[in-house]
Parts: structure tokens; sequence; C-alpha cells
């Protein structure tokens, strides 16, 4: 069937922020999306609150809604828009559940709106827990034995029938939110409990555990003609229990014969078939008994998915582009492969090497959480690798994670009851526990008894494990120079060994080991990615790296620039990074360059194939790289738009001969090293705070003791404030000392004067190495001492006097000219009174690129490229500041529901995984839209209870008043309500927690509370004792602010949101002159 | 012809050659000696062992493109026939031991005790590229003679698939019943077919198991004939349908075949798969054509004309009917969606019709099982 000719406008909704579980995979299948739609000629709404996002870049939709994704505002942009269609697949759980909202609402009825992918009911039978089952059970297929409670006392009676150990997952939460596996009967009622509340429905599903079962998953499509294709094939290697998103997986499946996972097909088309999605792809995810083959279906996601990404990356199949042109009526017949050109994409690919995503934590950020994995999703981001043997693909992702593992590093020190003990529990790094067991003399069979890994997966990390220990010694490698130890060599590296890896286990130097491989012709070969293994000639370069024979990369002698990308995403390095390096890319193609892209991260639109000329997914390491700008012979590399991943690798690259264009690695290396960037301050007379470096405890003492408490201390060379903290005394500082001095021996600590009170300020510039204009300045709101990318901020600035701003413009522009910067710079400042501090410079894109760029209306990323691969400021028309007349505000999204027991507050080390956007024509509307978009819905009316430190007691009074004024209650622990009584504004007392029930805490479990204003003093004991009053008010949902300018921010927006509501208007009015 | 002494040895080097003289090194798996054949690759990920016991690949060395092969070794169900019939078989890595809870040996213990050749450790991808652009042509794996050039020679001197009549090697001796349904998930195989089924002849030209168990599932009586089976014979014994089977090489080269088939078209409903599409193709006036490098896989879109909806199906073939030369009684049904040749025909008046792909799958998905539904049913329509 043609495409459909009765619609015009299609409305797709994005997935707003990055959060656990739903992170930049949807920015991918939103741009393709956005791209298949426009393409075909119709006008294309989004909606996404996320600014970070490609997708909310004005060029990829007719109309850009950069506004809070609810039902709410979804009417108000339908109203507006008048679309015919809606597309709710594509924007992950947000989307699908916006989308049945306002389904449910009548709103679609209203404005005859039709949803289109999936329908109503499709997307109800597949995410109602036991409208799924019912369905399953209609076609004759197995599930796990389970039922779905409501209550506690429901819960109880079901308890009576199945067998403990249970699985608790609650109704339609983004991954698996609340969702965990009750081992007792305590833990049972509990977790129960705690489900309820996550549910937005209030359901939860209690499921015979099949945990240690094989899992497995498969991406189908189904067109509107009723023609279905497997896409791709999953296996897990983590079996059941834990979230397929936290899980090692492989693709494709690995241990089925053609008998079973024929059976696993036929259940995958019966079932996209019974539930009735009409078009598009689905994920469906099956458990397998690995005594008896027996098959239960666990899940179904009736839209594209974050496997759904990775199945598109791994075959080259574009999944959510295919879905999008099937959701306007194209059948998959009538679509050609992208890739071998010659070929329809109704088919099912097939492809000839074997692919491996591990997934990345953070519970480095969150200390008090544990790092077990079970049914809820933890993870931040993701690393996917491709090799032609399950082992090369395996130590390839293994690199590829930028943990600081290149392989099976040896646990120094853990014996074999730890190891037991780290076996049977899933955690983050359970893979190198096994490779751990294997050194330790463990025999295969009894590392599957207790992890139940599937023995195929166990088998090849023995081979390498054995391999190490009886080939890749000193004695075996030698000087590398016979025969035999070339061979050695060359099997090593067959089997994905890395060179630092081998460096390591030969007691040999990386170098060392190059040198050996290039004197004795040892280099890899890079193969394409072709969908049809080989059978078809593939036109699209996407590439990776095998030591195996043929090299079929087919490299041109075009003027060609290599883009490095930032890797696996994390806290402190996500979509922004990616952002910044598709700009590049795309503005580097119009001008004609080729564009060569290096990633590794399968979620991103970097690693689609489209985005560059050529891609290559691999390893961001220096041997990866070096061997692949060996074979392209890149005119230029980019390093400073991937973040800290690339930029770290500048020196090396640099060294190894590699041209690095825009900033040099110099002038990075003089605003990184402290020293040499008191050398540019002292030169241009500017100042920062009263700092120094310590490489021992006394010196640290020292130097703390000169410049005066509180300071600010962190070690070196880390990103997003890691292990960054406030120190108010010299015990502290003692206890930091010691944990930072044992977690990175030969790393110094830098130690800064901690400026109280100070007003954080963020501004992004441009420069092409002498022309400077700043893209824009903000404002944050929460004080100084909040990491930037956890504080919202406001462009232009609130409060900064003007000839302050000017200040900053001037330090701004000089330090970009002194530092010969040729591309984008970010700047730290911190504004204490009049006074400004230079808190940080960073020669490279920053996090705030996208949110400058879309408030000011201009593609900074792309304007840098273009610098810098030579252009002038004046050639690409951006000579000018914009201060617009709008105010934007940027949000922070956290994952603290994610992780029970860890505290919310704020501070120097980065904690968020996402950000919104507000856009209004004041900052109260703006503020009010960010909060609203962060999930913060403030109250009009109610109780706000008050309890601030000493300090503020003053500060907080007339936002206090300011409440009242607007129609609030007030109640407030002792202190604060004295105070604010003493001012004459009513307040009840409460009491504290420790002062006893009725307390705080309490009023907030009864629900008595709307709002809550907490500024505990940043001391350990008064963060002890404020803890369970924020954990509260994070789980109930109570918004809740901790800082003094955030509580008179919000009351800024309530009165703003009082004020009549919050409209909606697209990005494109607000800069009437165009983007790009 | 391969030679067997088998030796569990860990790096034994073996050497594929090829007729225009490209020679990969690697390293032997299964039973040692010396093999040729057609070179050709399958890209099903799934399904070695129905692969190597398919009888249609007499008379070829088999290449994966899926690059670990022998993961879930073998087990006593999954086979297609009575012993592997690939005459050797090419991998990127084998695997060894096997990792499934059916697996009852591991592949290359299975391919020792048949005598079977493989070369493992060489760069398929390479291969299969190769064959692409140069077309399927003869090759020689040798665990036995490393010397490249004299390989080349041999498989220089190999005759070539092209009117040799691989049939006659692959076909049964002896008539015999068949009564296996196809393999379920736990349940034990032998349920017997209904008594009043239609009685089905099949026609061995290296007939697959699975289209016999797919013929039981559909209700049908089943007895196999061997290749040279005459149509009167098959006529005597009073059958309800023919069935037309797959099986090696040339179509052209069973001439006999072909006259027995013309002979019934007509007289009975006659059904056929791959080869015995082809040969009811030459027995309807139509011509075959060598394709360059075949379809062998499980993931070839095929679109029937009738329905206009897709199939993804199994394929192994490496001829064609040529889409010219139908006309008359044969009509298109079926074409792939790839290439566009011919995947199904059906006679215009009588109650004939055949597909050149797999609906039995085995390996491969089962999206065409409907096609033994059909049969069955035209049979019915044809019994009133």
């Amino acid at each position: 069937m043609p495409k459909r000719t009765d619609l015009e406008t299609i409305l797709l909704i994005g997935s707003g922020p990055i959060v656990i579980g739903q992170a930049c995979e949807f920015d991918y299948s939103g741009v393709q999306a956005c791209k298949a739609l426009r393409e075909e000629g119709y006008r294309v709404v989004l909606v996404n609150s996320n600014p970070a996002t490609i997708m909310t870049d004005p060029e990829f939709a007719d109309r850009t809604y950069i506004e809070p994704m609810t039902a709410d505002v979804l009417e108000r942009i339908i109203a507006a828009e008048k679309p015919q269609a809606v597309l709710p697949t594509i924007g992950g759980q947000t989307a699908l559940n916006l989308a049945i909202e306002i389904a449910e609402a009548g709103v679609l009825e209203r404005y005859g709106v039709e949803l289109i992918g999936a329908k109503l009911p499709a997307i109800k039978k597949a995410e109602d827990r036991d409208l799924f089952k019912q369905a399953m059970q209609s076609l004759g297929l197995d599930l796990p034995r389970s039922g779905c409670v409501r209550s506690v006392e429901e819960a109880e009676r079901l308890r009576a029938e199945l067998p403990l150990p249970l699985i608790i997952r609650p109704s339609r939460t983004l991954g698996g939110t609340g969702g965990s596996v009750a081992l007792t009967e305590r833990d049972y009622a509990s977790q129960i409990r705690r489900g309820l509340e996550a549910s937005p429905t209030h359901e939860v599903l209690v499921e015979e555990s099949i945990a240690g079962w094989k899992e497995f998953e498969l991406e189908v499509m189904r067109d509107a003609k009723d023609n279905v294709v497997i896409v791709c094939s999953i296996e897990n290697l983590d079996p059941m229990g834990v979230h397929t998103g936290d899980s090692v997986t492989v693709a494709p499946a690995q241990t089925l014969t053609d008998k079973e996972y024929q059976m696993m097909r036929d259940a995958a088309v019966r079932i996209i078939r019974e539930i009735g999605v009409d078009t598009g792809g689905s994920n469906i995810q099956f458990g397998v008994h690995p005594g008896d083959g027996r098959l239960v279906v666990i899940e179904m996601n009736p839209r594209v998915s974050r496997s759904s990404a990775l199945a598109s990356k791994a075959t080259g199949f574009p999944i959510a582009k295919i879905a999008a042109k099937l959701a306007i009526g194209y059948t998959l017949d009538e679509l050609p492969n992208d890739i071998t050109r010659s070929t329809p994409a109704c088919f099912e690919p097939t492809i000839d090497y074997v692919v491996t995503k591990i997934p990345r934590f953070t519970f480095e950020k969150f200390p008090a959480a544990h790092d077990v994995l079970g049914p809820q999703m933890k993870s931040v981001g993701e690393a996917m690798a491709i090799g032609r043997t399950f082992k090369e693909s395996l130590q390839k992702a293994m690199r590829s994670l930028e943990i600081g593992s290149f392989g099976f590093d040896a646990e120094t020190g853990v014996d074999r009851d730890a190891v037991i003990g780290r076996l049977r529990e899933p955690n983050a790094g359970r893979l190198w526990v096994v490779g751990q067991a294997f050194r330790l003399g463990m025999s295969l069979e009894e590392i599957h008894d207790v992890t139940r890994i599937d023995p195929w997966f166990l088998r090849n990390i023995e081979e390498i494990l054995d391999f190490e220990k009886h080939e890749v010694t000193p004695e075996r490698f030698g000087d590398l120079d016979t025969p035999e130890q070339r061979a050695r060599l060359a099997a090593a590296k067959a089997m994905g060994f890395a060179d630092v890896r081998l460096a390591a286990l030969s007691g040999m130097t990386e170098d060392a080991i190059r040198a050996a491989r290039t004197a004795a012709g040892i280099a890899c070969v890079y193969k394409r990615v072709d969908t049809c293994g080989a059978e078809f000639e593939a036109h699209t370069p996407y590439l990776y790296s095998s030591f195996d024979q043929e090299d079929e990369s087919g490299v041109s002698d075009r003027k060609k620039i290599m883009i490095l990308g930032g890797g696996p995403n994390r806290i402190g390095q996500g979509i922004e990074f990616d952002y910044c390096c598709v700009h590049a890319a795309f503005a580097l193609k119009e001008d004609g360059v080729e564009t060569i892209m290096v990633n590794c991260n399968p979620e991103t639109v970097s690693t689609d194939y489209d985005t560059s000329d050529r891609l290559y997914f691999e390893p961001l390491t220096l041997e990866d790289l070096l061997a692949i700008v060996d074979r392209e012979r890149p005119d230029g590399v980019i390093v400073q738009f991937g973040g800290q991943t690339p930029l770290k690798l500048a020196v090396p690259l640099e060294r190894a001969g590699v041209p690095i264009i825009g900033t040099s690695p110099d002038s990075i290396d003089r605003a990184e090293d402290r020293e040499r960037f008191d050398e540019v301050l002292n030169k241009l007379e500017l100042l920062r705070p009263d700092n120094g470096i310590a490489r021992t405890e006394a010196e640290a003492v020292a130097i703390a003791a000169r410049i005066g408490y509180p300071i600010l201390v962190r070690p070196s060379y880390v990103l997003g404030g890691r292990a960054m903290e406030i120190i108010y005394e010299a015990s502290e500082l003692e206890r930091y000392v010691r944990l930072a001095f044992v977690a990175s021996p030969d790393r110094p600590l830098l130690i800064d004067r901690f400026l109280e009170d100070a007003i954080e300020v963020d501004v992004d510039a441009v420069s092409d190495g002498r022309d400077v204009v700043i893209g824009g300045i903000m404002e944050h709101i929460e004080r100084a001492g909040v990491h930037s990318g956890d504080s919202a901020c406001s462009l232009p600035p609130t409060s900064i006097p003007a000839d302050v701003q000017d200040e900053i413009r001037r330090q701004t522009i000089a330090m970009a000219r002194e530092l010969g910067v040729r591309g984008l710079m970010n700047m730290q400042y911190a504004v204490q009174g009049r006074q400004v501090y230079i808190l940080e410079v960073n020669p490279r894109a920053s996090r705030t690129v996208p949110f400058v760029s879309k408030a000011i209306g201009v593609p900074l990323a792309k304007i840098a490229a273009r610098v810098m691969a030579g252009k002038t400021l004046a050639e690409v028309g951006f000579t000018k500041e914009i201060v617009p007349a709008h105010v934007s505000v940027k949000e922070a999204v956290f994952p603290f529901l994610k992780f029970p027991g860890v505290d919310t507050m704020l501070g120097p080390e980065m904690k968020s995984t996402g950000e919104v956007m507000g856009i209004a024509d004041t900052f109260g509307a703006a503020f009010a839209k960010a909060e609203l978009a962060a999930g913060t819905l403030l109250p009009d009316a109610g109780t706000v209870f008050v309890s601030v430190r000493p300090a503020d007691r003053e500060a907080v009074a007339p936002t206090a008043r300011r409440l009242r004024d607007l129609g609030f209650q007030l109640l407030a622990t002792r202190g604060t309500a004295e105070h604010l009584r003493a001012e004459g504004i009513p307040a009840e007392t409460v009491n504290k927690v420790f002062e006893g029930s009725p307390h705080a805490v309490d009023a907030l479990e009864a629900g008595a509370v709307a709002l809550v204003i907490h500024t505990p003093r940043a001391e350990p004991q008064d963060l002890r004792d404020s803890f369970s009053i924020r954990r509260t008010a994070l789980e109930r949902r109570i918004p809740y602010f901790t800082t003094i300018a955030g509580a008179v921010a919000a009351a800024e927006a309530i009165a703003a949101q009082r004020g009549g509501a919050l409209g909606v208007k697209p990005l494109q009015a607000y800069h009437l002159t165009g983007g790009a | 012809m391969s030679s067997s002494t088998h030796q569990v040895h860990p790096a034994r080097p073996a050497i594929l050659a090829l007729a225009d003289g490209t020679v990969f090194h690697g390293t032997a798996f299964g039973a040692d000696g010396e093999t040729g054949g057609e070179v050709v690759f399958n890209t099903a990920m799934t399904g070695y062992q129905e692969i190597l016991t398919d009888p249609s690949y007499h008379g070829q060395l088999v290449a994966m493109t899926y690059p670990e092969i022998g993961n879930v070794g073998v087990n006593a169900e999954d086979v297609e026939s009575r012993r592997p019939f690939v005459s050797g078989f090419i991998v990127k890595e084998y695997w060894d031991p096997p990792s499934n809870w059916r697996a009852a040996q591991s592949l290359g213990d299975y391919m020792a005790a048949h005598g079977l050749v493989g070369i493992t450790g060489i760069d398929t991808r390479a291969l299969v590229r190769h064959l692409r652009s140069h077309g399927a042509q003869e090759g020689v794996i040798s665990t036995v003679d490393l010397d490249p050039s004299r390989l080349i020679e041999q498989a220089r001197a190999r005759p070539g698939l092209v009117g040799r009549d691989l049939v006659a090697d692959v076909t049964c001796a002896e008539p015999y019943g068949w009564t296996e349904p196809p393999w379920q998930l736990g349940q034990a195989p032998g349920t017997p077919p209904a008594a009043d089924g239609p009685f089905i002849v099949a026609y061995d030209f290296g007939i697959k198991y699975n289209i016999l168990r797919s013929l039981v599932g559909a209700g049908c009586r089943v007895r196999v004939v061997p290749a040279s089976t005459s149509a009167a014979d098959v006529l005597a014994a009073r059958p309800d349908g023919v069935f037309l089977s797959n099986g090696p090489g040339d179509p052209d080269a069973v001439p006999y075949a072909r006259e027995q088939v013309a002979a019934l078209v007509g007289e009975v409903p006659i059904f056929g798969i791959c080869l015995g599409h082809q040969i009811l193709g030459l027995a309807l006036g139509g011509r075959t054509f060598k394709l360059k490098f075949g379809h062998h896989g499980a993931n070839h879109p095929v679109l029937d004309l009738t329905t206009q909806k897709v199939e993804i199906t199994s394929q192994n073939h490496g001829f064609a009917v040529d889409v010219d030369s139908l006309r008359g009684d044969a009509e298109l049904t079926h074409v792939n969606l790839n290439d566009r040749t011919v995947e199904g025909l059906t006679h215009t008046r009588a109650p004939v019709f055949s597909v050149q792909y797999h609906p039995e799958a085995s390996p491969g998905p089962h999206d065409a099982d409907y096609l033994f539904r059909r049969f069955v049913d035209m049979i019915a329509r044809e019994r009133g």
C-alpha cells in the first residue's frame, strides 16, 4: 500500500528527559522518525521537554515544542496544530503512557486525532498485565505463573498460592522502577507496598521467579498487510533475574537450535498479531528453561525500545525509520533496504559477526546504593562492540566501557569465598568476577552452578583466561620477534585482546606491543555491517574492526574529518555530547567534507549509519583510534565534542602524529593543568578562589589552613564532579584525604576556597582563534556548591547586574583569546556580591551547548565545527551575542527513586541523568514549565513545610510571606517557625524527626504537605537528621527545594502558574529568523 | 571423496582451494581427509545440523556466514536425512563442546564419525564476498595434502554440477512409509497419522525428512519412492496426491524424472518443492538456468502474487526456473523480492503447484507452512 494521503500533520511524542531506563535511544528513534515522515512530505509537530536531544533541533520538525510532557500540554498543542494523527510508539514508555492518557481522556476523539502505529486497545493489551496474560493464554503460550494485585490484602491472598521467591513488578513504570525480588515474607510485604506506590496505576504483578533461566529477546516488525519479520534475536548472558537493560547481551542468540529458535519466532509472530500492533516494531522477551527448553513469554513492548536501538545498530536495519514509514501506510516490501539498495526492507537481517552489549553503571556516584542487580534497571548507559567471534566482541565491549578495564583484569586480593559471593548475587562487576573465578581455578561447572550463566559463554571466557595464563606471559611473548611469538601475538589479537591488556600481562608497554605488531604486520581489518552476511553489496560504510583477513573499508581520498564520540552514557557525559558530535557531522557534511564518526554507544544518533559519511563502531581507546587513523588518514580529528573521553586522548593522539583540529591539546592542557592555568590567570589578571594542590595529607591540611574553611576538594582529572565535596573542618578533610588517596594513589587533590552564597554562572562561547562570540550566559538557581550539571539555570540571567554580566563577557573573551580557542569554550564563574571569580575553563563543548543553542536559536556546535575546519565566525555569520527576549530555564532530572536509601541532597558531585527546558516570556513561567517538565507539579494551594538552617532564616522570610500571600499555610520546625512569627508571618510548629512524633515526616506521610522548603546545614549530623524528610518527599512525590534560591524561584513559578495557564509555543516561533 | 580417521587434535592445518586459484588457510575439524565440491555459502544463523543432512547439498562444500558454529552440538532429532550429505563444511569459528539441553554429540565428533571434513578459522566473509563477485565454483578442502597448487588443480579438474545426475546418489533404494510428525517441544515423536488422511506418494530426489513430517502434520499418509519410479507405478498405488521433493544439482540432468512428472500432470494432484519445482517447470515446458551463487539461507522474502503477502522463506537452490520460459500451462505464483526470480508456479488447469523455496523450513521460518495445508485442500477438492 502506498503512503496515506489523508494525513497532513503528524504529532510525534518524544521521551522527555534522560532517566535510567529511557535514554538517548529515543532521540535516535525520534530523529529517524522525524526524518522519515518529513521525507514523505508530512508536516511534523514534535513535543519533547528535553533540549539536549537532536530531534528538538528546529530543523527536524515543522513545529518543535519544548514543553512539559503532560496531557494538558499535549491537548493544547493538539488544539493549536490540529494534527490528524499522533505517533506514540517512538518516544518510549513516556510517549506511550501519555498517549494512553490523552486517549482515555477523550482528547483524541475531541479533536478527531488518530493514533497511528499502535491503537489504544493494542497498547493496553500489551501493557496491562492481566490483558496480556489473557492474550498469551488464548494463544496457548506459556507464562510464568503470576497474579496482579491492587492492594496489600490481595497480595497476601496471592502469596498463599505462589512459592517464594517472587518477582514484584509495578505496572507501567520506566525501566522496571520499583521492581524487586522477594526472598522472604517480610521482603514481600514491604516490596508490595513500594511497588503499589511506584505504579501510576497502583497495580503490581507478582510472578513466579524464573531466575536462572535463559533469557532471549526478539525484535519484531509488522506492517499493515500483516507481513511480520524478526529483525534480530538477542541472548542475555546474564540469565533471567537481571533486567535486560542491566544484562550483558549478545546478538544473535547463540545457544538455540533452529527448532528452538523457530518455536520462539513463531510465538513472537503470533504475539504481535494477537496484541494487534498495526504497524511498527515491538520487543518481545522470552525465558527458556535450560534443562528442558520450556519457553515462557515474559513481556512485550509495543513500541521501539532500547533493545530495538541495539538491534538496529547490531544489524544495520533501521527499526525506528521503518516503523515510522509503516505507520503512514507503507508496507515492508515497498521500502528499500538502505544498505544493499537493491533488496527490500521486507526480510530478516542475517549477521556474520557477534555483537556484545555491556551496561555501564554508576554506583560510584551513589555510595549508599547497593550494586546488586535485579528486575529494576540501574545502569545509565551501555557500550556495544562488534567482532567476528564472541571472544573478540566481548573483549572489545569491555574496553569500550571506559571504566579503566581493557579486558579481564585481575581483581587483587579477592579470594575464592569472596568470588563465590560476588558470583551468586548479580552485580555490576560480575563479568570480571567470572574471569577472576577462572583465574582462581574454579571449574566451569562450579561457576555455572552459582551464576547459571550458559556454559557456552563461560567456555569462551575460560578460553580467554586460559590463553592469558598460558600464552600471554613474559616468557611466551619474549621480545615478540620469533615466528612462534608473533603467531601467539596474532592469535591473541584475534581473540580480541587489547594491546594494553597484553602489555600488562607480558610485562611490556602498550607502545612496544604496537611496535611489535607493526613489525610483524599484525593489523586489524575493517568489515561492513550489511544486514545480509555479504550476500549483497553494501553501499553504506558502517564498519567494525576485526583481526581477520580481508579489509573492506574502501577509504576515499576526499578531504575528511574524523569526529570522536563520547562512548557510553554516564552521569556527567551523556546525550549533550552526542548532540555536539552529530552537529559537527551535519555541518561538515553540508560543507562537502567527508565525515568519519567513531563511537561505541548504540543508543546514539551519532552511531546511526545515516549521520556521517562513514561510521566506525569502535571502542574509543588509543589503540582502536590509531588503527582507524592509520587506515583513513584524516585531514583533521575533532576531540573536543565528545566530552572527557576523546579529550583525554588528545595528547597521546597528537603525540602519535594525529592531526587534532580546533583548540590545541596544549591549550587544553593550559586550562586543565592547575599550575599552568594559574599562569594564565596571573597574566590576564583574573581571579579565582584561593586554592592549592595537595599530593599528601599533610599538604592538604596545610593548604586548607592557609585558605580557610569551608573548602571544596576533589581529585584531579575527573568528570562530573566525581568525589567532590565541600568540607567545613579539618577532621572531615582528614577522612576525605584518606579515602581519596586510597582511591587514586598517584593523583593529586585539588583544593579550593568554597565561596559561600555565591551565584554560579555558566558561559558558553565560540571562537575562531581571533573573534569570540558569547553563546549564552546562564545564571544558576542553586548556589555555588551544587554541581553545575545538577543546578537549574536561567538564560538570560535573572539577578546578575548588567555591568557584572559585562565583566563576565570581558573575562570570557580575554580567556578565549589567551588560550587560542578554536571552537567551543565553556567557563564557570562564581559571583559573590559584585566580585567575579573564575571556577573553571573547559576549552571544549560543554553540557549546556544544546540548551544554549535552543535558547538563542543558533546551532553553536555546527558553527564551532565549521570554525574548527578553518572558517571564521564572520564567514559562518555568527558575529554577535544573541540575548533573547524570552527566558529559558534548564532543570536537572535525578535518578534517586531508583536507588532506595540514597540521599537526594545536591552537592558538588553530579547526580542528575538528564535535563528539561522551560521556555516562556517570564522567569516564573519558564521555571514553572521546567519544574513541571521535570515531574515536579508545583501546588496551587495547601501547606508548605519550611525548615531552614539558622543562616537562611532571614532569607527565607520573604518567600514564606509570598507563599502565605498566595494562600498557602505554613508549617515550620521550631527555630524557623519562631523566626517567621517574629517577622509577622503566621506559621504552625511541627517537631523535627528526632524530637519525636508527630513530627515533620509524619506530616509528609499523612499527605498534609504540598511543598517542602528545607535547607539543612551542610554538615553530616544535620544531613543525616534531615535525610528522612528529603527521602519521604521524593517517594511521596512532594515538590521539595533544598536551597533558598530554589524556594524563591518556586514561589515565583507558583505565582506565574496561578496567574493563568502556562501557554505553549513552538521553538520556531521564538526564533523567527530560523534555525541552522 | 573424504577419508575418515578422526583425531582430537587442537590445531591440524587445513586448506581450502578454489578453482580460480584462491586459497584459504585454516584448521581442520571433523574428519581428516580431502574432499571437493561446489563451494556455496548459507546465510542462516541457526540450523547447521539440518543443513549438513540436507541431501540437496550433495556435491557441495558449504560455508556458513554466521561465524560461531557448533554451539548447540548435534542431536538425534534435527536430522533431515539418513546421514550428512554436505561434501565439506567451512566455518569461521568451530565450537566444541556444545551447550544445549538437547545436544547429544559435538559437531566435530558427528562429522568425524561420518567422515566429513571441515575447515575452520578462515575469513568466511572474504570467501563469501569472493563467491558473490566471482560466482559459485568448485573447490577442495584438504587436511592431508597442504600443497595449494595441487589442490587448485584438483578443484579445476572437478566436474561441476551442471549436467550431473546427483539425484541417483541420494535417492532411496527402496520405497518406504513415513509416520513421524513435526518436532514439538515436550512431545514424543511417533504419533501415527490419521487413518483416513490423503495418501501421498513422495518422489525422493533427495527428500528432507521435514517435508515428510510436514505432510504427516497436515494429515497425510505418506509413502516415499525412489526417483526412478515410473509414473505408471506411482498411479498404480492409487495415490490421492504426488509430492515432488527437493534434491541436489541440475534439474536438466534428471530427464527421467521430468518425463514421469509430465506423465503425472493432470492425472493426480501434484505439489513440488525446490528440485521438484524445477522438474515440474521443465515438465511443463519451461527452462532452468544456473544462478551465479544461488540462494542458500533462511531470510529470503517471497511475494505470494495471489495474496500480495510476503513470506520469509528458507531457500537452498543453485538453479532456477526461467520466468520467460513460463508460458501456456504454467503460471507464476510466487516471486523472490531480492532478485525477482521465480519462486512458485501453478498449472492453469490441472491441480498442480510448486515452490522453489522450502515451506518445510528446517532450518528457517515457518511462514510458508500453509502450503502443505493447501496441498491437502487441493486434494480434497479433487476428491470432491
